[in-house]
C-alpha cells in the first residue's frame, strides 16, 4: 500500500493484515464518497475478507499475543466502559487516612436500572491521564479507598461491580511505608465476607496481587482478550532465564489466559470482544460487558445473603491441586484445656 | 515471585567448628549458635531456622500433634523451565523431609493450647502453593471449630509460588478468608515474621494477625528491595522494610528475641481469650 501505515505503536505486528485491509476498505469509502460512486460490493467483499482474516489470525493466539492484546496502546480502559455504561458514575474519593489514588477509581453508579458501587482501576489514556492515576499501580491508599467505598455499599446493599486493569500495585518506597501488603490483605479478608454482591471483571490485565486486592467476588469474569498472572511474563522470563526477552516463553508457561482460568474453576465467565479485540469496536465491547454484568447482578441479587456468602467462601476454599494422601478425611479434634 | 539475594545459607561454614557469623562477621563456635536457638552469641543476629526446628524451640516438649500431613503437592500448570517443578518439589522434600512449605498442627505452648503453622524457606523459599494455602485454610478451620488461638510464623522470600501461577495467586485469598472466620469466631491470630516474608505471603496471612510480633531485623515488605531499587532506580533507606522499620512505620506491633517468643504468646493468650459465643 503506498499509504504509509498508521504510527507503529497503534498496531501490533500479528494485527497488520488487519490494519491494511482496514485502510482499503476506508480508501474505497472515501473514494466513493468524493467521487460520488458506489463501491458497495466491493467494500462488502472486503468486510467479509477482513473478517476471515481476523478469524484465522484469532483462531490460533499464543498467550503472549493474548498479553500484547491486553496491553494494547489502543485498548479500552476503565473510563472507556464507564462512559459507556456507567454515564451516571457519581465518584466518591477519599480513603479517610492518607490521599486520593486515582489509580483505582469508586463511586456509585447505575447499572442500566440497577444501583451498583463502581471500583475501578484505570491505567491512563495520555500522559496526563497516566501521571495522574500512575499507571494504574496503585499505593495502599488505592485499596484503602476501594475498602472504605465497598463498606458503604455494603451499608446500603449495594452490589459492587469491580474492574480490574493494572500491571501491579505500586512497587515503591512510600508504598512500603504506608503498608502495602496489609491494604491489599485486608481487602482480601473483607472482601470475602462482605454482605453484598460482588462481580469482578478483568478488563485487561490482572497483574497479581494488585489485581485481586479489588478481585474477590461471588463471580469472576475476564474480557476475552485479557489475563490474569501471578507474576508478569517478563518477571517469570527474568527469574526462570535470566532473560525478559523470554517472555513469550514465560507467558506460556504461566498459563494466564481466560481458558485456561476458566479450567482452572477460578475464572466463571469469558465476556467476548468484538471480533479483531475490543479495541476494534469498544461500543461491541463496552455493550457485551454491560449485557454480561446486568445478568450476573441480577441473579446474585436474587440469592440469599446466606447462601451468597456460604458460597462465596466456597468458591475460593476450594481452588487448589494438591494430592490428599490419606484416606479418611481432616482430623476434626485436638487436645482440648 | 522469588528474590534471589535472600540466601538460604544459615551461615556461612568455614569448617565443621567454627563459622562465620554473616552479620558481625565474628569467628563463632556451631555448637554455641545452636545451643543459642541459632542466634549469634556475639550480636544477636537470628539465622533463619527450619520449620522442624521452630517448633521444637517454640512447642512445649512432647506436645507438638502435627497435622494435616497427607497433602502433598502436585503440578498443576505442568510447569518447566530449567528444571521441572516435579523434579523441583521432590529435590525439595529430600532435602527438608517435609511435604512443602509449611508444617502445620496443634499442640501447647506455656502449657496454653494453640494451633501452630510455620512456613520454611528452605522449601522453594518459603513460597505459597496449593498446599501451603490449603493448609493454611484447614489450620485455621481447625481452631475455629477447636476454640483455639491460631499463631503462623512466617517466612517466605518467595511469596505466592510462580511455579503453580495464578493458582497460588488464588491461595491469597484463600487464607485470607479462612482467617475471617477465624476473626468472626473472635480467636486470636497472632502473625509472626521471621525473616523474610514477602509477596503473596505479607500480602495475605502474615499482615492479618490481631497482633504482629517480628524477629529483630527480620524483613518484610509487599516488593522486594532489590526490585524496587531496579524499577524506581533510588537508594533505599538504611534498615528498609527490617522489623524495626517496620515497627516505626506502623506495620509491625511489636519486636521479640527468638527466646522470648514462647513467653510474649502465653501472654497475648492471657490478655486475648476468646469470649464464648452463645448461640454458635
Amino acid at each position: 500500500m503506498a499509504k504509509a501505515l498508521q504510527d507503529r505503536s497503534d498496531y501490533l505486528d500479528f494485527e497488520r493484515p488487519v490494519v491494511e485491509i482496514e485502510q482499503k476498505i476506508e480508501e474505497f469509502e472515501t473514494l466513493a464518497k468524493t467521487n460520488n460512486m458506489d463501491f458497495s460490493e466491493e467494500i462488502n467483499r472486503l468486510h467479509k475478507r477482513r473478517l476471515t482474516i481476523i478469524r484465522d489470525i484469532f483462531r490460533d493466539l499464543t498467550p503472549w499475543q493474548r498479553v500484547e492484546l491486553a496491553r494494547h496502546p489502543k485498548r479500552p480502559q476503565s473510563l472507556d466502559y464507564i462512559e459507556r455504561i456507567f454515564p451516571d458514575f457519581l465518584e466518591l474519593a477519599g480513603d479517610r487516612a492518607f490521599a486520593d489514588d486515582a489509580a483505582i477509581l469508586t463511586g456509585p453508579a447505575l447499572l442500566g436500572d440497577i444501583k451498583v458501587m463502581l471500583i475501578a482501576q484505570h491505567k491512563g489514556r495520555d500522559m496526563k491521564e497516566s501521571i495522574r492515576c500512575n499507571w494504574g499501580s496503585a499505593h495502599p491508599e488505592g485499596y484503602r479507598k476501594a475498602l472504605e467505598k465497598m463498606r458503604l455499599a455494603e451499608k446500603f446493599r449495594l452490589p459492587i461491580v469491580s474492574l480490574i486493569d493494572t500491571k501491579g500495585a505500586y512497587p515503591g518506597i512510600d508504598a512500603e511505608e504506608r503498608g502495602q501488603a496489609v491494604a491489599i490483605a485486608t481487602n482480601l479478608r473483607e472482601m470475602s465476607a462482605l454482605r453484598t454482591p460482588i462481580v469482578c471483571v478483568v478488563l485487561s490485565e490482572g497483574g497479581s496481587g494488585g489485581a485481586l486486592g479489588i478481585g474477590i467476588g461471588d463471580h469472576v469474569a475476564m474480557m476475552e482478550n485479557a489475563y490474569y498472572s501471578v507474576i508478569s511474563p517478563e518477571g517469570c522470563a527474568a527469574i526462570l532465564w535470566k532473560d525478559a526477552g523470554k517472555a513469550p516463553e514465560a507467558a506460556a508457561a504461566l498459563k494466564l489466559t481466560p481458558a485456561d482460568l476458566t479450567g482452572f474453576g477460578i475464572v466463571d465467565a469469558v465476556i467476548p470482544e468484538p471480533p479483531g479485540g475490543a479495541h476494534r469496536d469498544p461500543d461491541e465491547a463496552a455493550a457485551n460487558l454491560k449485557q454480561h454484568l446486568i445478568s450476573v447482578v441480577l441473579e446474585l441479587s436474587r440469592t440469599t445473603e446466606t447462601d451468597l456468602l456460604a458460597r462465596r467462601y466456597e468458591k475460593y476454599r476450594r481452588i487448589g491441586f494438591y494430592a490428599d494422601l490419606s484416606s479418611q478425611g481432616a482430623p476434626d479434634s485436638s487436645p482440648e484445656s | 515471585m522469588a528474590f534471589s539475594f535472600f540466601s538460604p545459607k544459615r551461615h556461612v561454614r568455614t569448617d565443621g567448628v567454627f563459622t562465620k557469623c554473616r552479620n558481625c562477621d565474628g569467628m563463632v563456635r556451631i555448637k554455641d549458635i545452636e545451643e543459642n536457638l541459632d542466634v549469634c552469641p556475639s550480636c544477636d543476629f537470628h539465622f533463619p531456622i527450619g520449620s522442624q526446628r521452630r517448633i521444637e524451640i517454640t512447642m512445649d516438649e512432647g506436645s507438638w500433634n502435627e497435622l494435616f500431613t497427607d497433602i502433598y503437592p502436585t503440578d498443576p500448570l505442568n510447569f518447566n523451565a530449567k528444571k521441572s517443578y516435579a523434579d523441583r518439589l521432590k529435590r525439595c522434600q529430600q532435602d527438608t523431609g517435609i511435604a512443602d512449605a509449611v508444617i502445620t498442627g496443634c499442640g501447647k505452648i506455656g502449657s496454653k493450647n494453640a494451633a501452630v503453622a510455620v512456613t520454611d524457606f528452605r522449601f522453594m523459599m518459603g513460597s505459597m502453593g496449593s498446599v501451603v494455602g490449603e493448609k493454611i485454610a484447614l489450620l485455621a478451620e481447625h481452631a475455629v471449630a477447636n476454640n483455639l488461638p491460631l499463631v503462623i510464623f512466617s517466612g517466605s522470600g518467595g511469596g505466592a509460588r510462580m511455579d503453580e501461577g495464578v493458582i497460588s495467586l488464588m491461595q491469597m485469598a484463600k487464607t485470607s478468608a479462612a482467617l475471617s472466620k477465624v476473626h468472626k469466631a473472635g480467636l486470636l491470630y497472632v502473625s509472626i515474621i521471621t525473616d523474610p516474608t514477602y509477596g503473596g505471603v505479607s500480602a495475605s496471612f502474615a499482615t492479618l494477625g490481631d497482633v504482629i510480633i517480628a524477629e529483630p531485623r527480620a524483613r518484610m515488605g509487599f516488593t522486594g528491595p532489590r526490585v524496587i531499587q531496579q524499577t524506581m532506580k533510588v537508594d533505599l533507606p538504611p534498615g528498609f522494610q527490617e522489623a524495626e522499620f517496620n515497627r516505626d512505620h506502623g506495620q509491625v506491633d511489636r519486636i521479640v528475641h527468638r527466646r522470648d517468643i514462647p513467653s510474649t504468646l502465653v501472654q497475648l493468650f492471657e490478655f486475648f481469650r476468646p469470649r464464648r459465643i452463645y448461640g454458635k
